[in-house]
C-alpha cells in the first residue's frame, strides 16, 4: 500500500534521510519509532507528498506520490487523513466548521446531512458538546480528537498521526492510543503513527519500525521488535543511558 | 589552494541565483492567484469576508488621514500659491494632488500597513501550525481559501478607500482653505471643477486597482512562504515586516513607473 523506495533527503546539507526502504501493507497499523531529528515526521510528510525527496520515490497505492499533481494528486489526497502534532485545526472557526469542512468542500451533502454528520463524528470521538467552541478554548487532548474528527470524517483510507500524544498527560495519552485503536479496528485503514510512547504503543499496532541514522534499523512485529538482539534498538525502547547511542 | 576571486564569483552567482529565483517565485505566485480568480468555484462568502475586513474595517483610517492630508494641502497650498497670487487655485491644487497622487497612495500605503500586516501574519501563523498543510491534504487548493479572496478583495475595496479618501481630503481642504483662510467657496469649487476631468479620476482609480493588487499579492506571498524565513514567531514577525516594507516600496516606485510612462 505504501513503499518507501531508496529514499533520500537531506535540509541545508546534512542528510536526515539516507536510502530508507519500508513498506506498509494495506490495512496495517505501523508506529514508526526512533530518537528525535531521525527524519520520521519527515518521512510522514513525503508519504502524504508535502515533501519531496532528493531521491528515491514514495508509492501510494502504486502511485508515485512525488511526481502527480493536479487532480490526480487530489484526488489521491482525498484518500488520506494526517493527524498534525498541533492539530492543524483551523483557529478561526468553531469545533463544528472544522469538522464539517470537509464535507462542506468535497461531500455535495446538504447543511442538514453534514450538521448530523459532524454531530456524529463528535459523539464518535468523545466531544459531544463541544460544537461551538473555538480551537483555542479546548485543551490538548481535545484538539487532538477534534482533528481527528475533521480526517476521518470522510473515511480515509490511509492515515498518518504524527505524534499524537505528545504534550498530553498520561490518561489522555492512553485515551488518543485506545481511540486510535478503535477507529482502525473500525474503519479498517492503513496507517503509520510517530511516536516516542513506548511500549505502550506496541499494544495497538501492527508492526513497528525503529529508524536510527537516517535508515531502517529494524523492522517487525512489536513482540519481535521486543526481542531483539540489536543493541540499539534495545537501548532505545528501553530508554537506557548506557549503550551504543550516545546521549549528548 | 584557494582563489578568493573565485570564491566571491562563486558567492555573487549564488546570491544572483537566490535574487532571481525568490523573484521567479513572486511572479509565479501572482500568476497563479489570477489564474484561480477565473477558475470556479469562487468562495463568495470569504471575499464579502475580506472586503469587509480590508475595505469596511479600514475605513475609519481613511477618513481621518484623508481629513488631515487635505487639511494639511490646504495649509501649506494657500500660503504657497498666495505668495505668487495664485490663491484661486487652491482647489484645483489640492483636488489634483488627491486625486491623482495622493488619494491612491496614501491609502495604499494606510492599507498595507492595517490590513497588508494582518493578512501576512494570519496566512503566516497558517503555515507553521500546519493549517495550509491540513487543507492541501484535503485535497483541496489553499489558494482558493487563502489568496484569491484577498486578491479580490483588495482590488474591490481600494477604489473605494481611495474614493472616499480623495472627498474626504477635499473636505478637509475646504475647512482650512475656505473656512479658517477665507478664500471663496466658490473659487475652491469653481477652479476645481474647470481643471478636473476623468482622466484624472481614472488614473487615481488605476493606481489604486494596482496597488490593491500589489498589497494582497506580497502580503498574501510572505505569509504563505513564512517557513522559507525561519519557523515560529520570528518567522511569522519577519514575514510581516518585509510584507508592509516591501508592499511599500513597490507602491511608491509603481506609482512613479505609473506616473511617466501612463499618464
Amino acid at each position: 500500500m505504501i513503499d518507501f523506495e531508496d529514499l533520500h533527503k537531506s535540509f541545508d546539507g546534512v542528510d536526515v534521510i539516507k536510502g530508507l526502504n519500508l513498506r506498509i501493507d494495506k490495512g496495517e497499523l505501523l508506529a514508526l519509532i526512533g530518537r528525535s531529528g531521525q527524519g520520521k515526521s519527515v518521512l510522514l510528510k513525503q508519504a502524504a507528498g508535502l515533501i519531496k525527496p532528493d531521491r528515491g520515490r514514495v508509492l501510494v497505492d502504486g502511485q508515485e506520490i512525488g511526481h502527480i499533481k493536479g487532480k490526480a494528486l487530489a484526488r489521491l489526497r482525498s484518500r488520506l487523513g494526517f493527524l498534525f502534532q498541533g492539530g492543524a485545526l483551523f483557529d478561526s472557526m468553531s469545533i463544528f466548521d472544522n469538522v464539517a469542512f470537509p464535507l462542506r468542500e468535497k461531500s455535495g451533502l446538504s447543511e442538514e446531512e453534514i450538521g448530523k454528520r459532524v454531530v456524529d463524528e463528535l459523539k464518535l470521538i468523545g466531544l459531544s458538546g463541544s460544537e461551538e467552541k473555538y480551537p483555542s478554548q479546548l485543551s490538548g487532548g481535545m484538539i487532538k480528537r477534534a482533528a481527528l474528527a475533521r480526517e476521518l470524517i470522510l473515511g480515509p483510507e490511509i492515515m498518518f498521526f504524527d505524534e499524537p500524544t505528545t504534550g498530553l498527560d498520561p490518561i489522555i495519552g492512553n485515551a488518543i492510543l485506545k481511540l486510535i485503536d478503535d477507529i482502525h479496528k473500525r474503519f479498517h485503514f492503513t496507517g503509520i503513527i510517530v511516536t516516542h510512547e513506548i511500549p505502550k504503543v506496541f499494544e495497538i499496532v501492527d508492526k513497528v519500525a525503529m529508524l536510527h541514522e537516517g535508515t531502517l534499523l529494524a523492522k517487525g512485529s512489536p513482540e519481535e521488535i521486543i526481542a531483539s538482539e540489536d543493541p540499539i534498538v534495545q537501548q532505545f525502547i528501553k530508554g537506557d543511558l548506557d549503550g551504543p547511542i550516545s546521549v549528548c | 589552494m584557494t582563489f578568493p576571486f573565485l570564491d566571491a564569483i562563486r558567492t555573487l552567482g549564488a546570491s544572483a541565483f537566490f535574487f532571481l529565483r525568490r523573484l521567479g517565485l513572486l511572479g509565479l505566485f501572482l500568476a497563479k492567484a489570477v489564474l484561480y480568480c477565473f477558475l470556479p468555484p469562487l468562495k463568495f462568502r470569504l471575499i464579502l469576508k475580506r472586503i469587509h475586513f480590508i475595505g469596511l474595517q479600514s475605513m475609519l483610517l481613511i477618513i481621518l488621514t484623508g481629513a488631515f492630508t487635505g487639511m494639511v494641502l490646504g495649509l501649506q497650498g494657500y500660503y504657497t500659491l498666495s505668495r505668487f497670487g495664485s490663491g484661486a487655485y487652491l482647489g484645483s491644487m489640492v483636488a489634483l494632488s488627491l486625486v491623482k497622487e495622493m488619494g491612491p497612495v496614501i491609502s495604499g500605503l494606510m492599507v498595507t500597513g492595517r490590513a497588508g500586516s494582518a493578512i501576512a501574519a494570519e496566512i503566516g501563523i497558517m503555515r507553521i501550525s500546519d493549517q495550509i498543510d491540513a487543507i492541501e491534504l484535503m485535497g483541496l487548493q489553499p489558494f482558493r481559501y487563502l489568496v484569491v479572496p484577498n486578491l479580490i478583495a483588495a482590488i474591490i475595496s481600494m477604489p473605494l478607500l481611495t474614493a472616499v479618501f480623495d472627498v474626504v481630503g477635499i473636505f478637509g481642504g475646504y475647512l482650512v482653505g475656505v473656512k479658517l483662510l477665507g478664500t471663496a467657496v466658490g473659487t475652491y469649487f469653481g477652479e476645481m471643477r474647470a481643471v478636473m476631468n476623468m482622466d484624472h479620476i481614472m488614473e487615481g482609480i488605476l493606481k489604486s486597482l494596482s496597488f490593491g493588487v500589489i498589497i494582497s499579492w506580497i502580503s498574501c506571498y510572505k505569509g504563505y512562504y513564512t517557513g522559507t524565513w525561519g519557523w515560529g514567531a520570528e518567522g511569522v514577525s519577519k514575514a510581516t515586516t518585509q510584507a508592509v516594507v516591501l508592499s511599500a516600496v513597490l507602491i511608491l516606485m509603481w506609482d512613479y513607473f505609473m506616473t511617466s510612462i501612463l499618464f
